[in-house]
């Protein structure tokens, strides 16, 4: 369907809801919002004001949805939202947001602030108003299967390569499994190592898996963009996937937006839910470690700390596993100062990492995940987000920073113990 | 019309109005808010969660870790103008009386110097916050007509109130009428300013912490 701007107001008006109307009816300006983004903290431009981003979709709100704002409208004193008005708000709303959620943790009236930006990506973008680089990821998305264009034949070289390193067979489409494991496009392309890792957790812990041919691709870029229709296509070949090889859990791989969704909206985009559970691979990982079924041995010993992905901690509640796990292998760990639900983003989340446009400013916006890492004096950073690896290891390629990037599914997979009783 | 026949007016037909016009204010705003609804949530919550709406109600009172540093001025002021206000609408004794007469409940005054100090305490955090306001640039970009007028509308009644207390005026019937006057049109307008946080911010905590805690998390 073409976007049009009438499309993109119309969209406003259905993604209003009773949450966003009591945020915007309870907003007091404190501008506190400012000083938990990232974006303003280490820019200083006010025009990164969380809430500010969020005016076209207020305005509609208030005119649409309020006496008052009918009666300020039709007085000619609140004017309306022009496609002029949204043009100048994309690098707001897509650019300078990686929907981290942080804001919506400070807000003192409560607002979930994240929750509106998503919402109102769905009328940027109905509008023609989304970036060129998250479009062309989407199309991508849709016709080959991945927003970085990767195809089947690149995952069964990568299953190749994983199965000589490590000796142990990658099971494709096999039926009645616990677990279908799903990667995200980076886990595909830059560390196919994490496939290796869970072959050798899932091996040692006598769990069934599979890959499928058909749903090999977790990362949604119908969620970063805001088109919900895409968004349930992309959902919905895994489901059909996972439904069609009766497995009893998806496991999200480590990848923040997969993880939101295909846990937290999967079900609401697709109308039901889902009659097998979802999980995120380091949920899987503590329960097998927690049952015994895995066991870990050896310690990493180097001063590291864990960079918590917003969408896997903050917004997706996955914070204790990954410190359980590190304590056993990690006795050096140290937490950062703001840390789990409260953690700092990497700055490229939420789309910003696949919209060329946004590159200065994220790298801009890197410098509080370095001053971070700078005041705990660690060399080693572990986390547990392909997207967040890629774009903390661009950004300590460009500040120059010797600190060595972990995934933590890997370094699990390298502390298991190799003969377990 | 004489200061006694305003003041009786205030007192009389003028806090029926206001009471009326706020009250009407509240319910068609929460109305307004409600009638938008909220789709149900079909993913599956997390069955242990630290979090809840209830919980953040009363949580997001207090600043998140680290944030009263980043913004010491807005806390501190926020926190004296909330709590200074509360000492003196509700604990000065002829306030008490008037609620008294109007909705039957009471309790005991605080001592008229402990008012007076907080209400001084509550005008000097508003001038605080309006120059925080004004020299502020991401506050000045949030700020237009409507943030104006709801300081006015808090500051003049504790303004009047105050000069009221003091008998700064020889003609304090006038004085006494103005500060009701002005507490009147507080209440007329709270709903249609931001002023309604006083009420939207239980549904807005309560939304934000009830998303959080299905995914096992406290907001």
């Amino acid at each position: 369907m073409t976007a049009t701007f009438e499309r993109g107001i119309n969209s406003f008006k259905e993604v209003l809801d009773a949450p966003i109307a009591s945020f915007f009816a309870s907003c007091v300006h404190c501008g506190l919002c400012a000083e938990s983004c990232l974006f303003y903290t280490e820019t200083g431009d006010p025009q990164y004001t969380p809430v500010h981003k969020l005016e076209p979709l207020r305005r509609t709100w208030f005119q649409e949805y309020t006496l008052l704002g009918k009666l300020a409208k039709a007085a000619g004193l609140s004017k309306s939202v022009t496609d002029a008005e949204l043009a100048a708000w994309e690098p707001l709303v897509y650019d300078s947001c990686t929907m981290c959620g942080r804001c919506s943790m400070v807000c003192p009236v409560g607002n979930d602030l994240t929750y509106a930006i998503r919402k109102m990506r769905e009328g940027m973008a109905a509008a023609g108003h989304a970036p060129e680089g998250l479009v062309t990821a989407t199309t991508r998305a849709i016709v080959a299967g991945s927003p970085a264009g990767v195809k089947w034949v690149t995952v069964q070289a990568q299953i190749k390569h994983m199965e000589k390193q490590f000796g142990i067979e990658i099971p494709v489409n096999q039926a009645h499994v616990d677990y279908l494991v799903l990667m995200s496009s980076w886990e595909i392309l830059n560390y196919p190592e994490y496939l290796g890792a869970v072959s050798r957790i899932f091996k040692q812990a006598g769990a069934t898996w599979t890959l499928s041919e058909h749903a090999y691709e977790a990362t949604n870029s119908g969620i970063q963009i805001g088109v919900s229709d895409l968004a349930r296509e992309l959902v919905g070949r895994i489901v059909k996937a996972a439904e069609d090889l009766e497995v009893k859990c998806v496991i999200s791989p480590e990848c923040g937006h997969a993880y939101t969704a295909i846990r937290w909206e999967g079900p609401n985009l697709m109308g039901r839910s889902f009659g097998f559970e979802v999980k995120h691979i380091l949920e899987v990982i503590d329960e097998l470690h927690a049952s015994g079924r895995i066991k870990l041995k050896g310690t990493l010993d180097k001063p590291q700390t864990y960079h918590d992905p917003c969408q896997i901690s903050r917004r997706g509640g996955v914070y204790e596993q990954p410190r359980k796990l590190l304590k056993e292998i990690a006795p050096q760990f140290r937490e950062m100062k703001d840390t789990g639900t409260m953690n700092w983003c990497c700055g490229g989340g939420g789309g910003v990492g696949a919209n060329e446009r946004a590159e200065p400013l994220k790298l801009i916006s890197f410098k509080r995940k370095k001053a971070q890492i700078e005041e705990l004096g660690v060399d080693t950073l572990v986390t547990a987000c392909a997207n967040c690896r890629v774009t903390i290891e661009e950004a300590l390629e460009h500040y120059h920073m010797d600190v060595e990037m972990l995934g933590l599914t890997e370094l699990v997979a390298d502390h298991l113990e190799e003969n377990p009783s | 019309m004489s200061a006694l026949e305003l003041l009786t007016w205030a007192r009389g037909p003028g806090l029926a109005l206001a009471l009326a016009a706020g009250l009407f204010g509240i319910v068609l705003r929460v109305f307004e808010i409600q009638a938008l609804g909220r789709k149900g949530d079909l993913a599956t919550a997390r069955t242990i969660t630290p979090g809840s709406g209830w919980r953040t109600i009363l949580s997001r009172s207090l600043p998140p870790p680290g944030m009263f540093q980043r913004a010491p001025l807005t806390y501190a002021g926020g926190y004296v103008f909330h709590v200074g206000l509360a000492i003196a609408v509700f604990g000065f004794a002829p306030h008490i009386e008037l609620i008294r007469g109007l909705f039957g409940v009471r309790w005991p005054g605080l001592p008229n110097l402990f008012v007076d100090a907080a209400t001084v305490a509550t005008i000097a955090a508003m001038l605080a916050v309006l120059a925080g306001r004004l020299m502020d640039p991401v506050k000045r970009l949030l700020s237009g007509f409507g943030d104006w007028l709801a300081w006015t509308l808090t500051f003049v009644p504790l303004l009047t109130g105050y000069a009221a207390f003091h008998h700064m005026s020889e003609n304090y019937t006038l004085l006494l009428a103005l500060h009701i006057l002005s507490v009147e049109l507080l209440l007329a307008f709270l709903p249609f300013t931001k002023l309604f946080h006083v009420v939207g911010l239980f549904m807005a905590r309560w939304y934000n912490g009830d998303i959080a805690a299905k995914k096992g998390v406290a907001a």
